[in-house]
């Protein structure tokens, strides 16, 4: 039909199929994600590391580039378990400042422009809106965490030989694996927080709030009680857990106080809580996240 | 054929109160009109046929669809206009557009042709890549239209289309609105308080009042059947001319020396009478058709059930 025509018709053709649709969210969101300039820089800066990285990798093997720099192999951060945990952690903060900038506004905005109704009178689902919206950072942080981890693995793998990647698959596993715990989390906990919080800004501050303001009063409760169950509600120290336990770097025992006993000296053991309570507590996290979207997320609220 | 809205005992309670209350009723018009006093729940019962809240008993279904169960499917052919201010930020309009028909299903090459096609149609051609914020009221209202007719649905729900419309962007959404329903491509259900907006538009009337049914009426039907009721103004002999009418086998009663009303019966056409004025050397100066307005319609429904608005 063409535009001079000017009259209603129906539509024929063929429709996408149903699974691929909430795609469309993403495909439409970084249109104008990536038309800011401070993300554009932002997000090259998050492959910064990445890219230090594989300099260090290949270095390692590059036994010329090395006596031309004067260094000693040894004198480098060795490639193991430790060095992809590294990296893990380096680019999950790049992830949560990510995330703060993308994530507040994904469905804040369309609340407070009530275009929720619009979504969800068409053939599109409350699971395909939030699945959609998910992806948005599911696919950005992606981009900055796993694949270039997996891409440094790979990297080393071929320069090390078979041998080094048949050891160390469990590394592989740990970067993929404790990377898209990280995003989802991340995901979930900030289109909670924007499901909520209607204005940006309040948002984004929301976002940081629930990152650190239970990991200080977890620092203060484990400084009260010589222990550190604390941590269980501080999400840094879940997250490094979680990662710990996958890279195999897990040690429960954290330290030794001396206990402030005026007449004979005590020392206490610190230990962390066991890897199955940090798991636990992540997916309590992200059961409560999709709790909240399930409330929030409808065409409209019914208002008692 | 199967009706367009068929409901079947249709109740929607929130919390412990009770919007729609065991409404049934058969719709099949092309144009059907959704009036009630505001809290009647019009809106309700749209929101309930979208599938957004679900029934507390009864049921219903659009051309055979049951609401809930087929909810995916009926979204698939329906296009929804929102009552109030709805639009996805920071984008324009064609995009915006766009973006609701790849939703709709359709593949992103057809959907942006067709929402260029949409806003074309609607009048908005010349300002489809303006972002929405920049919008006027009336703009906006054009839009909406647009994204609810983009993917061609068969069923267009309209709530309140001309709320708050300068008189040229109402006339202009009206003649759409008639447009699309004279197409014979989709049928239309257009809830608002405007009278005269659905008295324009609309063949069928489902009138509401605190959730229940107060009237339904095929207004067409009733355009029909009212077609024979007239009311005349003359000037020469009325008594011969009413007697000659009278001959002819139509009721008639003079109300004074001028003024004339009758039923016209079957085979009995407008031009007998003028005919029949010339032969009595009778002026025809004012003849109308008498038949109840919406408004008569609709105040009666409101008076039928408690006495009064």
């Amino acid at each position: 039909m063409a535009v001079y025509e000017h009259t209603y018709k129906q539509y024929a053709g063929e429709v996408t199929p149903r699974w691929s649709r909430f795609l469309i969210l993403p495909r439409h969101s970084y249109r104008s994600i990536f038309q800011s300039k401070f993300f554009i820089a932002y997000f090259i800066f998050c492959l910064a590391w990445p890219l230090v990285c594989s300099v260090l990798i290949y270095l390692h093997h590059n036994t010329e580039a090395l006596a031309v720099m004067e260094l000693a192999v040894r004198r480098l951060v060795p490639v193991d378990a430790e060095f992809f945990q590294n990296f893990v952690v380096y680019q999950g903060m790049a992830a949560f400042g990510l995330t703060l900038l993308v994530g507040p506004p994904l469905i804040s905005r369309d609340q407070t422009n009530n275009a929720l109704p619009l979504y969800l009178s068409r053939p599109f689902s409350r699971a395909e809106y939030v699945l959609g919206k998910m992806s948005v950072l599911l696919i950005l942080l992606s981009l900055i965490t796993w694949i270039p981890g997996l891409l440094l693995f790979l990297f080393q793998s071929y320069l090390e030989g078979w041998a080094w990647f048949a050891q160390n698959i469990r590394i592989a596993g740990a970067i993929f694996l404790g990377s898209w715990i990280w995003i989802l989390l991340l995901a979930l906990m900030s289109l909670a927080i924007s499901s909520w919080v209607k204005w940006r800004m309040a948002a984004s501050a929301a976002l940081i709030g629930v990152f650190f303001i239970p990991s200080a009063f977890a620092e203060v409760i484990n400084r009260i009680f010589y222990t550190r169950w604390g941590d269980l509600i501080s999400l840094r120290a879940l997250i490094g857990a979680a990662w710990a336990g996958l890279f195999g770097t897990f040690v429960r025992q954290a330290g030794r106080i001396r206990s402030f006993n005026p007449r004979r000296t005590l020392f206490v053991d610190l230990f962390q809580p066991p890897l199955w309570s940090a798991w636990l507590m992540l997916f309590a996290i992200c059961a409560v996240c999709l709790l909240l979207l399930y409330r929030k997320v409808r065409a409209y609220e019914v208002v008692n | 054929m199967k009706p367009v809205i068929d409901l079947n005992g249709l109740s929607v309670q929130f919390g412990e109160k009770q919007i729609l209350k065991d409404l049934t009723a058969e719709l099949r018009g092309r144009a059907i009109g959704l009036l009630g006093p505001n809290g009647a729940g019009k809106t309700t019962l749209i929101h309930t046929l979208l599938g957004f809240h679900p029934p507390s008993s009864g049921t219903a279904h659009i051309f055979g669809q049951e609401i809930m169960a087929g909810a995916e499917e009926i979204r698939a052919f329906i296009g929804y206009m929102p009552e109030r201010d709805s639009f996805i930020a920071k984008m324009s309009c064609v995009h915006f557009v766009r973006l609701m028909a790849e939703l709709s299903g359709l593949p992103s090459d057809a959907a942006l042709e067709r929402a260029h096609e949409a806003l074309f149609y609607v009048g908005l051609g010349e300002a489809r890549y303006r972002t929405l914020e920049t919008y006027s009221l009336g703009m906006k209202q054009l839009a909406k239209l647009a994204q609810a007719i983009v993917h061609g649905p068969k069923l267009i729900i309209l709530d309140e289309p001309t709320n708050g419309l300068d008189p040229p962007t109402r006339l202009r959404m009206i003649r759409l609105i008639r447009e699309i329903r004279d197409g014979h491509q989709a049928h239309i259900l257009i809830s608002s308080h405007l009278l005269r907006d659905v008295e324009e538009c609309c063949e069928e009337i489902l009138i509401l009042k605190e959730g229940r049914i107060a009237t339904y009426c095929n207004l067409e039907e009733e355009r029909k059947a009212n077609r024979k009721f007239l009311e005349m103004e003359t000037r020469g002999d009325s008594r011969a001319f009413v007697e000659a009418i009278g001959r002819m086998g139509c009721e008639y009663a003079l109300t004074n020396e001028r003024r004339v009303k009758l039923v016209l019966q079957n085979g009995v056409e407008i031009r007998d009478l003028y005919k029949l004025a010339a032969e009595q050397k009778v002026q025809i100066r004012r003849l109308n058709y008498k038949r109840d307005s919406l408004e008569d319609i609709f105040l009666k429904a409101m008076e039928n059930e408690n006495g009064g608005l």
